[in-house]
């Protein structure tokens, strides 16, 4: 028993030392942040998007303005849930999240400040909020993705409407629960009516959609055969395409003549009411929209440049190319409706 | 303790509407059900096997015992969402090793969280068994009994606290996990709590479904304490333990070692196995050791400073709830089994909640990362304290006191020692399921506070899993240690 408590006590301070050495070397790690005035000049921001992707953006963006930030990273939908339950007592400054609808989310609680002209300008009006409170950053295209060894372009419909059809039962996978699939389906609901909507998530169901977890997951899945086309985001392809090589088999449809299943969406941010510091953080957004990060994110996320003439990342069409749905982005943040409709349905 | 009960209560006050209409959508009750059963399956699939694998390992001649215990319990350090990925990508369509459909759904969740649960009644049980005094057995078998009879007749009825403790631990696990059901496609409520949350950002309605979750878990927690026989556990006879005859298996060898074989491939071999081949594939890609090394710091840290709170605020209540059977006791156990089944991000949320409004400057520190974890996972500990205190005859106790002793010195005498070995049980179970918590680390943690667990999400979220397969293996290393030290207290 001796033996056993000192070994006990060993483990215990040895955690307990490194523990604290490895948050004592931590220069990065926040002084109680947002609360202590604004000649501090540290901004917090709480990010929706990996770690990985936009880190380098964050840096540069210290570098050239000598604002230091302090970043949170979490799940874009859960960090915009703590904002909700913060209220006024947010640490956060700015909020950067992957899809529209957080964004619309905290606009509609009053949580967003109103953005200067230099934060909205630049981007065209279809991709920001119609009151100013949140700016799209980057877009992301919705896409049929398809196994180019067992489809031919010619095989491919024409609207998302048609995969109930009998010659895609079993075929076609999705990711129900993944923000970008319900932002789809909200924006679908807008253009045909709950109705048509309930009726297509119905007849999906019932031909056979496999449900994944993930986008990415659906990209595999068609990848390894296990399903011959999903509705996923369309730089997932890209991404995997660019280090697969030519010869990799998943290829993008989008769809034509203004059909819902190619709408494109943003990942965005908006600066939080709260803030002490509106100018800084509304400076990050400006930033974000400067034609070097526009590039970033073209380069490294394949995604669509929202702002000045950087060019969209080769092999796709145009973000002006594809012809938008009659929808307006701010109107995609009922999502309650959209989950309550796949629930009805009986998808999730 | 109650703060999630608390938080759940004013959000659900704040918008009773959106809350009732939440309770009342059909999918609820449905939902309900399916959760309700998976819970009800797994905590019994994995009472069977832990039962099976604690009885021969402590209780017949099984050629490599002490291999086989530490094997056996092993698979606790995996968490259930590394472990449903795993076995997706080893068995599911485009699989590895075999290509199967139905690890998706209910077959599959059932299956994943048997295994990585399995353990949470398997360390309580051997600990027990280990403690029974062996004369009873001894004089069931004097008197002609076979061993099953013995079993059943004379072990299994005094094992009852133990397994019961566990058996609800796994129950609310596999109600409260999010991660596993999720990628094994399984749709749970917690599946649809954290849809309210991420889709529909209606909290209320989240509120409503955890408030539901939790009456569920109230019922099974007032129901394991019917079940546990609240007669002494204690041994009758004086002395310490010694060790009980074992059973000789006889032809039945060959069939137990392939049995334990079955678990320890299944559960242990083949994720290990996957990982190590990520791990070897991503070190080509020039891994951050010195990251991932910090993240282990974390880890340790908040893992190790949540299992000493826990256990700080797990042995009063313990105490209580063993020596005294009133209600107030029933409802402190009650209010804690109600943290450990809500999910992590409800758990987290509360805390934001309260946090920022109540102890503005703990928000985001330390502080209250532990404290989450402390509400969040006591109850893994209150079961392992409260057995090995119901083993303890309160006669010893009362001897110490007609000695002269006041009550401190009696249980700092008397009870403290004879409890260790259960505290101890319970502080390194603490450890091994707070080492594996994400929600509340990410929104709760210090700005760049990094745990191997955030690590992992971090690294996973772009859809594939091999950059996390390193933090991912060093999680599982440094939650061995502990695990082996609660076996390793057995003598030879």
């Amino acid at each position: 028993m001796k033996r056993l408590t000192r070994s006990l006590a060993l483990s215990a301070a040895a955690a307990l030392s490194f523990g604290l050495a490895a948050c004592g070397d931590d220069d990065e790690s926040s002084p109680a942040s947002g609360t202590t005035g604004s000649e501090a000049a540290e901004l917090t921001v709480y990010s929706g998007r990996d770690e990985e992707l936009v880190a380098p953006l964050f840096e540069r963006f210290e570098t050239e303005t000598g604002t230091k930030l302090s970043v949170r990273y979490g799940d874009t939908a859960e960090l915009a849930a703590t904002i909700r339950e913060e209220g006024e007592n947010s640490p956060a400054d700015v909020f950067f999240g992957q899809d529209a609808g957080a964004l619309g989310a905290l606009d509609k609680d009053g949580l967003l400040a109103k953005l200067p002209a230099a934060a909205l300008d630049p981007v065209a009006q279809e991709f920001r909020s119609a009151n100013d409170t949140w700016v799209g950053t980057s877009g992301r295209a919705r896409v049929l993705a398809y196994d180019s060894r067992e489809l031919k372009e010619a095989d491919l419909p024409a609207s998302v409407l048609d995969l109930t059809g009998p010659e895609w039962k079993g075929k076609i996978g999705w990711a129900p629960t993944n923000a970008s699939f319900q932002a789809f389906v909200t924006a679908l609901r807008k253009v045909e009516g709950d109705d048509v909507a309930e009726q297509w998530l119905k007849d999906m169901d019932a031909n056979g959609a496999k449900a994944y977890e993930k986008n990415g997951l659906v990209r595999d899945a068609i990848a390894n055969g296990e399903i011959q086309a999903g509705l996923i985001n369309h730089y997932y392809v890209l991404d995997a395409a660019s280090s697969e090589g030519d010869d990799y088999p998943v290829k993008l449809h989008f769809f034509p003549g203004g059909d819902t299943g190619a709408l494109v969406n943003v990942a965005g941010g908006g600066v939080l009411k709260s803030s002490e510091q509106q100018e800084a953080a509304a400076s990050l957004l400006t930033f974000l929209l400067a034609d070097e990060q526009q590039k970033f994110f073209v380069d490294e996320t394949f995604e669509y440049p929202l702002a000045g003439d950087t060019a969209a990342p080769a092999g796709i069409p145009a973000i002006d190319s594809i012809e938008q749905p009659d929808v307006d982005l701010a109107d995609l943040d009922d999502l309650a409706g959209t989950l309550e409709l796949i629930e009805k349905s009986g998808v999730l | 303790m109650a703060v999630p009960l608390v938080y759940l209560a004013w959000t659900i006050a704040s918008d009773p509407a959106a809350a009732w209409e939440a309770i009342w959508r059909p999918r609820t009750a449905e939902l309900a059900i399916r959760s309700f059963l998976l819970a009800i399956s797994v905590s019994v699939s994995a009472s069977v096997l832990a039962v099976s694998l604690a009885w021969l390992t402590t209780r017949t001649d099984l050629p490599g015992r002490r291999l086989w215990t530490a094997l056996t319990v092993l698979p606790f350090v995996v968490p259930s969402y590394i472990g449903a990925y795993l076995f997706v990508s080893a068995l599911g369509p485009g699989g590895v090793l075999l290509q199967t459909e139905w690890i998706y759904g209910f077959g599959g969740a059932w299956l994943v969280l048997t295994l990585f649960t399995y353990p949470l009644v398997l360390l309580p049980v051997r600990a027990a068994m280990r403690r029974l005094d062996p004369s009873l057995e001894e004089a069931a078998r004097g008197m002609g009994r076979s061993p099953l009879q013995v079993f059943t007749g004379v072990m299994l009825p005094q094992l009852t606290p133990a397994i019961g403790a566990g058996a609800l631990l796994a129950a609310l696990y596999a109600l409260s996990d999010f991660g596993a059901v999720s990628i094994l496609r399984f749709d749970s409520f917690t599946r649809v709590i954290y849809q309210s949350y991420r889709a529909s950002f209606d909290r209320s309605g989240a509120a409503a479904l955890a408030g539901l979750l939790v009456i569920v878990s109230l019922l099974l927690a007032t129901a394991e304490g019917r079940v546990r026989d609240r007669r002494s556990a204690a041994r009758k006879a004086p002395g310490s333990p010694r060790p009980p005859q074992r059973v000789a298996l006889g032809r039945w060898k060959a069939p137990a070692l392939l049995f334990c074989g079955a678990v320890v491939t299944i559960a242990l071999v083949i994720p290990v196995a996957m990982l190590l081949v990520w791990s070897a594939r991503s070190i080509a890609g020039d891994p951050d050791w010195a990251r991932t090394a910090k993240a282990a710091g974390g880890s340790l840290l908040t893992a190790g400073l949540a299992a000493v709170a826990a256990l700080v605020v797990a042995l009063p209540i313990s105490m209580v709830a063993a020596r005294r059977r009133g209600r107030s006791s029933r409802i402190t156990e009650v209010v804690a089994s109600s943290g450990y089944v809500l999910p992590g991000i409800v758990v987290a949320l509360s805390l934001v909640f309260v946090g920022t409004r109540l102890a503005p400057w703990a928000y985001q520190t330390l502080g209250i990362v532990i404290f989450a974890l402390v509400v969040h996972f006591l109850p893994v500990a209150l079961g392992p304290i409260r057995t090995s205190l119901l083993q303890i005859p309160e006669s010893v106790e009362e001897a110490g006191r007609s000695a002269g002793r006041g009550p401190v010195a009696v249980w700092r005498t008397v009870t403290a020692p004879l409890a260790w070995g259960g505290t101890l049980a319970g502080g390194a179970l603490i450890f091994l399921t707070a080492i594996k918590e994400l929600p509340t680390i990410i929104l709760l943690a210090p700005t760049g506070f990094e745990t191997l667990s955030t690590r992992i999400w971090q690294t996973s979220n772009a859809s594939a899993f091999e950059p996390a397969a390193i933090p991912a293996l060093v999680l599982l290393l440094i939650s061995a240690p502990p695990l082996f030290m609660l076996i390793g207290r057995e003598p030879k």
